[in-house]
């Protein structure tokens, strides 16, 4: 078999350093949010800060994963196509088509594979889910964090959404929120690491070194 | 102490002479009065201030029972040291309390028509209990009239109204769902009043006598959040005044009633305690002559005091709420761990569907 394939430079450093920082924040908010809702570690002396620790190491993570969303959020702008805020939107009729023949593929129903050098529709319009849901915990982590802290700064950047949520049901939809990402991350990894086989394009190298295989068939954006 | 004018010692002489008749020590009032300031969160040197207001000014007080179990009026009457019956009924003036009253039927209510008349912009209406709203409020009738008449008239004509209770203040059970008499908080029922939301099933008598301490003290009613409850009562959260607080932060919990962790009187997190949710001075303050509270008791704060809890904050018993839409045995944890088994099942057939025809792709020609 001939060997058509040629290199391409896709996921700059900001992107990859962005996902794996948000690989380790979500993986320790998950663990640490999950004790917190659900403490299933017991100290056996008060001498132990365990929860302390925990909602200490959670609220660290949570600074350093709004910090990697803001780095992703100004590379949107300022990096290369495959990075660029627009991948995101894939709401024109003829991006939603495309979208649709995707969901097809991955449900078994065509066995057309998406070709498509950064993201597919399907995937940008994913990634998009991912901010809103992203925002969300953000947002009611600190309506949460509002009520043992005062200050304005609190409120504005979410103490505000306790004015339209109970206590409880913004603690609610913080935990289920964390399962949604869980299945995510799933489909997420399962995904690419299917594409990387199935279309032997190393995407799941890429993430790491940045480059992917392309054959010249696949759909580029336009610079 | 020092008294703003000679007319205000002679006043304050003849209060204290008064009071020691009806077996109130100097010493009981002076504690009354520092009790007051500790609650108000006041430095010491305001108690004189204090003393002289209680003892020299005498605000008149009704006390309407709508939607309600009294017991509000029976957390009244459990103030202590002086009692409810010393202070209240003597140093202020309760001029209608429909369970504690001595007159019944007509001449009960002629008193409360000399206050509303009389006294008018010049006394605290005191509400206990919800106001039902639906078919023009039939579900409450006092005396023949709707409890929303009543309470326009008298919350209408009163220098502020002071809701007590939960009821009251949010609707409380009566108007937990479906509520079926369409039960509001005064709030709601007679819009534009001035309102001091005393919540808390049962609200707690010092911070009552305290909103009115603040008042007789300061001329002013004491500094309110964005639900007109005083910053005093409910401006701290719980959680962070607790004596369980300790166990919380070092990871000991009860898991279950009586278990060695609840003998041991470790953090009630875990039994759904919603101290983290519920804002009230009752770790400080406590009930019944400050003898308890229901943390201290060994039961999880269930947030009275919270607006709606009977909707919002339960079940009483659990961490979260239940997920809309789903029984009330599904837990949150539950639906994740089904959904990411429904997820990981879903990969499962996917990869294995498309093993099955790795071939035909090739030939497909793509």
């Amino acid at each position: 078999m001939k060997d058509e394939r040629s290199i391409v430079y896709v996921w700059e450093y900001p992107v990859r350093l962005t996902h794996w920082l948000n690989f380790l924040c979500i993986l320790v908010l998950s663990v640490t949010g999950f004790y917190i809702g659900n403490p299933f570690i017991h100290a056996y002396s008060s001498e132990q800060f365990i929860m302390g620790w925990v909602r200490f190491i959670h609220f660290i993570a949570a600074y350093l994963f709004i910090m990697s969303m803001i780095i992703r959020l100004y590379w949107s702008v300022m990096g290369n196509k495959y990075a660029s805020f627009k991948t995101w939107f894939p709401l024109s009729s003829s991006d939603m088509r495309e979208v649709l023949t995707e969901l097809k593929f991955y449900f078994l129903i065509s066995k057309k594979p998406p070709k498509i050098v950064g993201h597919t529709y399907l995937g940008g319009l994913t990634m998009l889910i991912m901010f809103a849901i992203f925002i969300f915990e953000i947002v009611s982590g600190f309506a949460l964090y509002s009520v043992t802290h005062s200050g304005k700064i609190w409120t504005v950047l979410g103490g505000w959404l306790l004015g339209i949520m109970s206590l409880p049901t913004i603690r609610l939809y913080h935990h289920l929120f964390m399962y949604a990402i869980l299945v995510f991350a799933l489909v997420h990894v399962y995904i690419a690491w299917y594409s990387d086989v199935y279309e032997k394009n190393s995407l799941m190298g890429s993430i790491f070194s940045g480059y992917k295989f392309i054959t010249g068939k696949e759909q580029d954006l336009k610079s | 102490m020092k008294f703003t004018s000679d007319d205000s010692l002679d006043k304050f002489a003849e209060s204290l002479e008064s009071l020691k008749k009806k077996g109130i020590s100097r010493r009981d009032f002076m504690k009354f009065c520092t009790a007051m300031a500790a609650i108000l969160s006041l430095p010491a040197s305001f108690i004189p201030r204090i003393a002289e207001a209680v003892a020299t000014k005498k605000p008149y007080l009704v006390w309407l029972e709508f939607q309600d179990c009294a017991g509000d009026t029976e957390s009244a009457l459990r103030a202590s040291k002086p009692t409810f019956a010393q202070i209240v009924l003597d140093v202020f003036s309760l001029e209608y309390h429909e369970t504690i009253m001595a007159p019944s039927g007509k001449s009960a209510e002629k008193s409360l028509q000399d206050v509303v008349k009389n006294q008018k912009g010049n006394y605290f209406a005191i509400i206990e209990g919800a106001i039902p709203m639906k078919d023009n409020g039939v579900y409450c009738c006092v005396g023949g009239r709707s409890a929303l008449d009543i309470a326009r008239e008298v919350c209408g004509n009163a220098l502020a109204t002071i809701a007590v209770g939960s009821c009251a203040t949010w609707g409380g059970i009566a108007s937990a769902k479906p509520n079926p008499t369409g039960a509001v908080s005064v709030e709601k029922a007679v819009p534009g009043i001035t309102v001091v939301n005393l919540p808390g099933c049962p609200m707690n008598v010092e911070n009552l006598t305290a909103t009115i301490v603040h008042y007789l003290t300061f001329g002013s009613l004491p500094n309110m959040d964005s639900h007109n409850r005083p910053l005093f009562a409910h401006g701290k959260r719980i959680h962070d005044n607790c004596e369980r607080r300790s166990h919380f932060d070092a990871g000991q919990f009860v898991r279950q009633w009586g278990d060695e962790g609840h003998r041991k009187g470790w953090c009630l997190y875990e039994m759904g305690c919603k101290g983290p949710e519920a804002f009230f001075n009752c770790p400080s303050v406590k009930y019944n002559e400050g003898t308890s509270w229901p943390v201290q008791g060994g039961h999880g704060c269930i947030a009275c005091a919270a607006d709606h809890n009977w909707d919002l904050m339960t079940p009483f018993y659990r961490r979260l709420p239940v997920v809309p839409g789903f029984g009330v045995e599904s837990t949150a944890d539950k639906i994740g761990a089904g959904l990411a088994a429904a997820t990981a099942a879903g990969i499962l057939i996917h990869g294995v569907g498309r093993l099955i025809s790795p071939k035909k792709k090739e030939e497909g020609g793509e």
